[in-house]
């Protein structure tokens, strides 16, 4: 087994919103009769369903409740567990779900603010990422910049099947945000389920749509590289979470062979595709999709040609590995210093810099501009 | 680009015996719009020509993705007699089939009945493409094998027409598309592999096709080179479609052919199925073997476009994940993105792989002596 060192960042933690109800308090006095005269109960993704054996490992399943709901279980089952010097935390509630972009918008600031509250303020390890509804521009990056004074929000939070590919120019006010506010863009896993969840349609079992997540990064990737994103943004950092790595080489071999056929038809993509993921992609660590021998995972880690693209995460509370083994058998103790502490800062910028609680004017509640 | 800066070798006037290969996916091409009205029933001319062939997508004319190129086709592949790349017998003989001593051609037409809204036509169309293939070709070329495209949505009318082309040695396999209506392990497409399981056809599963669905799971793109690069993830997905529904459990002899979408993320989307599966095996019980022998068993993959990494090492250890036994040398001709047989392989493969690799797999897979 290779150990986890001290001092890690865990880039890919998952709290829970407990129900909807969690939210009322964070929620304006529209938003809240809204939720509560129309019957609303909560917002749960076919992404994650509550039971599915992926959404939590069987140990760190509680006995009542969703699986990552509970501040306690994650700082006994994670953060203390393998020595996490920061966690970044990644909520996965379906609030970018919903098809009204006025709702999404006050489900994404209720969102915030309990992350804030809930977790950010009990926990000093803990960092957040500003989720956002993507479906208004305006909206998202009003979000981006009222959160981004907070400095314990460390990133900005999409889901990699939304409604257009994110590399679509109408996305790129929010990239200016994120660079100029020095947030990378977090793309995870999980669908809006505005588009059928694969290219080729809907399939008929969630663990297709699991699958399905590394073709969705695979076309994300694409989008964001041969639309020219990094050519206008280049100091902006993307991390692709529980994206699956593995699939990278063979598919950098093919965008490049074709980026070098048909480059006449995007002329601002200005470096070759790998010299792009190199410099502005990075890659959570979890899930590892190779066998568990050491020898063909170093011959893809060689694959790669480069150490600086992964970041450490244990995707807690799902359930990608068993025990202490968060890390995969065979890397080097260099290797692990890279993917859990170097790399992520190298990423994070703002992990460096300290939460000073009087740069954070708490907006809460009623102070929320109805929509 | 495709601007030639440099003379192709002509490989009619080389010198030296070529060893003998097979070309697994050769895309004949029609010479007139009217080519194929022979073939076809007359109340179809007039509807062809009124309504024209509506598709799971919007343009009449044209792609939406318009090609880098005309019929994204090689430059230099205009027949002398006019007409479009890959719609002339003499000269495909003439530019590559002699010069690159292929012994085994596989025809796989793209313009046919295949995403067509309207079933009827599609059948029609489909039907028409078959006979076409051998009075134009196979009849004409011994080397040349057809395969039997099908109205694929429809599957009654799909596995007739598989059921009528039983036993006839013009074609060595059933034709479908990546991109349908619906991921193609699901049960409408089922009596389409039931009737090539019992005619004894593998199915080939070219990249593209129309469905209706976006090319990518968050919508559409903007660009050619994101549908070029996305129909490598639709396959992907309809791979794992086909292996999650248990279609390799309910038709255990079917081969089927990956066509034009690449192998390198073979290995990637085998070890993902099988983490996955490890956790999630309740949901799919009918499947009773880990999904990466399911593909190790019933999965085959041309290889045009190579996988072209900069290290020949990382290409040999791709292959080897997947096997020297299944891959199939292709060329694309005559498309763009052709790839000339000398200059596949890097150094460094045995002879034995070698000949594997350029014709023994292909001949063993699809029944030539």
């Amino acid at each position: 087994m290779t150990s986890p060192i001290a001092g890690g960042v865990d880039c890919d933690l998952h709290p829970a919103v407990p129900h909807l109800t969690s939210l009322l308090p964070y929620l304006n006095d529209y938003w809240r009769d809204q939720v509560t005269t129309r019957g609303m109960t909560d917002l749960i993704s076919q992404s994650y369903p509550t039971n599915s054996p992926i959404s939590s490992r069987p140990d760190w399943r509680p006995a009542q409740g969703k699986p990552g709901s509970n501040l306690a279980d994650m700082q006994h089952q994670a953060l203390d567990r393998f020595g996490t010097a920061y966690g970044i935390c990644n909520p996965l509630y379906g609030v970018q779900m919903v098809f009204s972009e006025d709702m999404a918008d006050a489900f994404c600031r209720a969102l915030n603010d309990w992350l804030v509250k809930e977790w950010l303020d009990k926990d000093d390890r803990l960092r957040g990422s500003i989720v956002i509804p993507v479906q208004s521009i305006e909206k998202a990056v009003a979000e981006i910049e009222r959160c981004a004074q907070d400095q314990r929000f460390v990133q900005v939070l999409m889901l990699v099947m939304g409604d257009m590919p994110l590399g679509k120019r109408h996305y790129w006010p929010i990239y200016a945000a994120a660079e100029r506010l020095g947030l990378p863009i977090g793309i995870h896993a999980g669908s809006a389920y505005h588009n059928p969840p694969t290219s080729v349609g809907w399939g008929s079992y969630h663990i297709e749509d699991y699958v399905a997540q590394a073709q969705a990064f695979q076309t994300q990737l694409t989008s964001l590289i041969v639309e020219g994103v990094f050519a206008r943004h280049p100091k902006l950092k993307m991390v692709m979470l529980e994206s699956g790595f593995t699939w990278l080489p063979p598919f950098l071999w093919r965008l490049h062979k074709f980026w070098r056929g048909v480059r006449m038809e995007t002329p601002w993509v200005d470096r070759a595709p790998l010299e792009i993921v190199r410099s502005n992609i990075r890659f959570s660590l979890q899930p590892v999709d190779a066998p568990p021998e050491p020898e063909t995972l170093n011959r893809l880690f060689d694959h790669m040609q480069s150490d600086e693209l992964l970041l450490f995460s244990s995707d807690y509370p799902h359930w990608q590995f068993d025990g202490d083994e968060v890390l995969p058998q065979g890397l080097s103790q260099e290797l692990v210093r890279k993917i859990m502490i170097d790399n992520p800062h190298a990423t994070y910028p703002r992990l460096k810099v300290g939460h000073d609680p009087e740069r954070w004017p708490p907006v809460f509640g009623q102070d929320h501009a109805q929509n | 680009m495709n601007i030639q800066i440099r003379e192709r070798p002509d490989a009619a006037s080389s010198t030296g015996i070529k060893t003998a290969i097979a070309d697994c996916d050769i895309h004949p091409a029609r010479a007139t719009k009217d080519e194929l009205y022979p073939y076809l029933a007359k109340r179809w001319h007039a509807h062809l020509e009124t309504f024209g062939i509506q598709a799971y997508q919007g343009m009449m004319e044209g792609p939406p993705y318009p090609k880098a190129q005309p019929n994204a086709s090689r430059r230099d592949a205009y027949p002398p007699e006019g007409g479009p790349q890959g719609s002339s017998l003499s000269f495909m003989q003439k530019q590559h089939l002699d010069p690159n001593n292929v012994a085994l051609g596989v025809l796989n037409p793209l313009a046919t009945g295949q995403g067509l809204r309207n079933q009827d036509l599609a059948g029609a169309v489909c039907s028409a493409i078959n006979d076409w293939q051998i009075e134009k070709w196979t009849s004409k070329d011994s080397r040349l094998k057809g395969s039997v495209v099908v109205a694929n949505e429809d599957g009654a009318s799909a596995a007739a027409e598989i059921r009528r082309r039983a036993g006839d040695k013009n074609f060595v396999q059933v034709l479908l598309l990546s991109r349908n209506v619906e991921p193609l392990g699901q049960r409408r497409y089922w009596p389409i592999y039931e009737a090539a399981q019992e005619v004894g056809l593998p199915i080939g599963v070219h990249a593209f096709g129309f469905g209706g669905n976006p090319i990518t799971a968050s919508g559409w793109p903007s660009h050619y080179i994101e549908e070029m690069v996305g129909h490598s993830q639709c396959q992907q997905t309809a791979l794992a479609s086909l292996v999650l529904e248990g279609v390799f459990e309910r038709f255990a002899k079917l081969k089927m052919v990956m066509v034009e979408a690449g192998f390198g993320w073979a290995p990637s989307l085998a070890w993902r199925l099988d983490k996955v599966f490890a956790r999630l095996h309740s949901e799919v019980p009918h499947l009773k073997r880990k999904p990466s022998e399911y593909i190790r068993d019933h999965i085959w993959w041309t290889t045009q476009p190579m996988e072209d990494p900069e290290s020949r090492d990382h290409l040999f250890q791709t292959i080897e994940w997947i096997g020297w036994d299944k891959l199939l040398f292709a060329t694309d001709y005559p498309h763009w993105d052709y790839d000339e047989p000398s200059r596949v392989l890097p150094a460094g493969v045995s002879d034995a792989n070698r000949q594997a690799f350029y014709l023994d797999n292909a001949k063993q897979l699809y029944g030539i002596a």
